[in-house]
C-alpha cells in the first residue's frame, strides 16, 4: 500500500480505487464503494494514460500564486483505467487526443501535467 | 398549494455602503408591502447564505434586525440553486400548514463587500478540495470545461453561446434596475477579455450587490393570483470530475418531477426563467429541459423566440448575465420578474402572455437542480 505514489501527497503518481465486489472504479478517495457500499476498496496506481475529455485555458487565476502562471490549461482526462480526473495540460491539447501524465511543480506544488505521448 | 402574494427586488450593481442585512431588509420590506401584509403577518423566514456575512444563523440574525418573531426560520445553502430551492421548501411548508406567510429573502453586497479575488477564491471552493482546487481552477473554468465538451459534442461554437449574452443584454436594457445595460453584439462578446477559454468576460455574469425577496402564502392576499403548482429537484454529482453524461446533468429529471405534479407539459410554457450564470449554463439548460433542440438554443435565440415579444420570452429582466448576480438573490430576481410578468406589471418589458411559467436553477457545476412551475389565475 505504502508504495503507491499520489500527486495529492506530493508524489509523482495517480491513485484510484476499485471495488472488491462490483465493477466500480473511482478517483476521489473513500473507505467504501460509492456504488454498492462495500468496505475497504482496493487502491491502485494508474498508468497516467488517457484521453482528453475537455479542456480550458485560464486567463483569470484565482490566486496571486497562480496568476504568475497564466494563461494555463486545465484538462479533464478520461483515464485508461476508467475514471475521470482533472489536471494541467499542454496549451494546444484538443478533445479526443490521447495523453500521458507527467509532473510539474506549479506554485511549488507537484501537479499532474498531461501531454501527448512521445513517439 | 401556495400563492406568491408579493415580490421585492432592489437595483443590482455597485451599491456602496450596503450590507447583506440592509439589502435583505430592503427587499423584504418591498415584498411584504407588495403582498399587502404587515410585518407581524410573516410567521416564517427562509433566507439564503451570504459570502460576505457567513453567519451560522443568518435567518435569525435577519429576523431580529428586521423586527419579526417567526415560528419557523433558517438559512438554505444550495449554491446557485438556493433561490428556487428556498421557493420549493416554502411551497412544501405552506402546503403542509407549517406557516401561513413565508418570507423568502436573500441579499448580499458581493461586489463592494469584498475584493474580487476573494469572491473568485470563495466560489472556486465548490471544486474538490484535494483533487481539483489545488490545481488552480475557477468557477468560470469549470463551466468552460462544460462548454468545450458541449460544443464538441453538439457542433456549436463560441458565436452561438454569444447570442445568449446579446439577448440577456437586450432585455436588461429595458429594466431600470439592471447592472449592465449597454447593448452588445456577438462580435463584442467574441472580442471581450478571455477568462477561461472558450468563455470570455461577456459569457460570464457580473458580480453584484443586490437583494430580492418574495412572500409565499397559504391564501391569496390580493388580486395577483400567482401560485406554485409544482416543484422538483435532482442532485447527481457535486464536482465536475464526477459529472457523468453532459447531456443529462439532472435538469430534465428535476423538471420532470416538477411538471409531473401539474397537468402541464414543457410545451405549455408561456414564459421561461432559467439560470444563466454563464452563456453555456443557459444553453445547456434550455436544451436539456427540452425548450430547444440539442445544439439549437442559440439559433432559437437569434430567431427572436426568447425575446420579450417572442413566442417564449426568457429572463426578460436580463438574467444573471446582465441584470446581475449578487449570489442567492440572483435567481430570486428571475422569480420576481416572472411574477411581474404574470401580473402585468413589467412595463415596457411586458410580455403578451405569461400565464404558465417554467423556472429552473442550478448550483455548483450543474450539480444541484431545482425546477418550479408557476401558474397565474385571473
Amino acid at each position: 500500500m505504502n508504495e503507491l505514489r499520489d500527486w495529492t501527497l506530493e508524489q509523482e503518481g495517480i491513485v484510484y480505487q476499485a471495488c472488491r465486489t462490483c465493477e466500480a472504479r473511482w478517483y476521489f478517495e473513500r473507505c467504501f464503494c460509492p456504488h454498492c457500499g462495500t468496505a475497504e476498496p482496493l487502491r491502485s496506481q494508474a498508468s497516467g494514460r488517457g484521453t482528453v475529455y475537455s479542456v480550458t485555458t485560464i486567463h483569470r487565476a484565482p490566486t496571486d500564486a497562480m496568476r504568475e502562471h497564466t494563461p494555463y490549461t486545465i484538462v479533464l482526462i478520461d483515464t485508461d483505467e476508467g475514471f475521470r480526473m482533472m489536471g494541467h495540460g499542454a496549451a494546444d491539447l484538443r478533445i479526443g487526443e490521447t495523453v500521458r501524465a507527467g509532473y510539474r511543480a506549479i506554485t511549488g506544488k507537484l501537479m499532474p501535467f498531461f501531454d501527448r505521448e512521445q513517439q | 398549494m401556495s400563492w406568491i402574494t408579493g415580490v421585492g427586488l432592489t437595483r443590482f450593481g455597485k451599491l456602496p455602503g450596503s450590507t447583506t442585512i440592509d439589502l435583505m431588509s430592503d427587499a423584504a420590506a418591498l415584498a411584504i408591502a407588495d403582498a399587502g401584509l404587515e410585518r407581524r403577518d410573516i410567521d416564517g423566514v427562509i433566507c439564503g447564505y451570504s459570502t460576505t456575512l457567513p453567519h451560522l444563523m443568518l435567518a435569525t440574525v435577519f429576523a431580529e434586525h428586521f423586527g419579526i418573531a417567526p415560528r419557523y426560520a433558517h438559512c438554505v445553502q444550495m449554491g446557485g440553486a438556493t433561490g428556487f430551492g428556498m421557493a420549493m421548501l416554502a411551497h412544501e411548508l405552506i402546503s403542509a400548514g407549517t406557516v401561513r406567510n413565508m418570507l423568502v429573502v436573500a441579499g448580499e453586497n458581493r461586489l463592494t463587500g469584498q475584493s474580487r479575488d476573494s469572491t473568485v477564491q470563495t466560489l472556486a471552493q465548490v471544486g474538490h478540495p484535494r483533487y481539483e482546487v489545488p490545481l488552480g481552477p475557477t468557477i468560470p473554468s469549470y463551466y468552460a470545461l462544460l462548454a468545450s465538451r458541449y460544443m464538441y459534442e453538439f457542433g456549436i461554437g463560441p458565436a452561438n453561446l454569444a447570442e445568449l449574452a446579446v439577448l440577456m443584454r437586450r432585455h436588461a436594457g429595458m429594466h431600470p434596475g439592471a447592472q449592465l445595460t449597454e447593448p452588445i453584439t456577438v462580435d463584442d462578446v467574441l472580442a471581450s477579455k478571455p477568462i477561461a477559454l472558450p468563455l470570455r468576460i461577456m459569457d460570464c455574469c457580473p458580480v453584484s450587490d443586490g437583494g430580492a425577496a418574495f412572500v409565499l402564502s397559504r391564501s391569496r392576499t390580493n388580486e395577483f393570483g400567482v401560485r406554485i403548482l409544482g416543484a422538483g429537484q435532482a442532485h447527481r454529482h457535486q464536482h465536475i470530475s464526477a459529472l457523468g453524461d453532459m447531456a443529462a446533468t439532472g435538469a430534465a429529471e428535476a423538471m420532470s418531477r416538477a411538471i409531473g405534479q401539474t397537468s402541464f407539459k414543457v410545451r405549455d410554457a408561456r414564459y421561461l426563467a432559467i439560470y444563466d450564470s454563464f452563456t453555456i449554463t443557459l444553453c445547456m439548460l434550455l436544451e436539456e429541459l427540452g425548450v430547444a433542440e440539442r445544439g439549437r438554443a442559440a439559433a432559437r435565440a437569434r430567431e427572436g423566440r426568447f425575446n420579450h415579444d417572442g413566442s417564449l420570452p426568457l429572463n426578460t429582466h436580463g438574467g444573471l448575465l446582465s441584470y446581475g448576480h449578487c449570489g442567492v438573490g440572483g435567481a430570486l430576481a428571475h422569480l420576481v420578474e416572472t411574477h411581474l410578468q404574470m401580473t402585468g406589471r413589467a412595463g415596457t418589458r411586458q410580455v403578451k402572455d405569461a400565464s404558465v411559467a417554467l423556472l429552473h436553477g442550478d448550483g455548483g457545476v450543474l450539480s444541484s437542480h431545482v425546477s418550479l412551475i408557476l401558474e397565474q389565475l385571473q
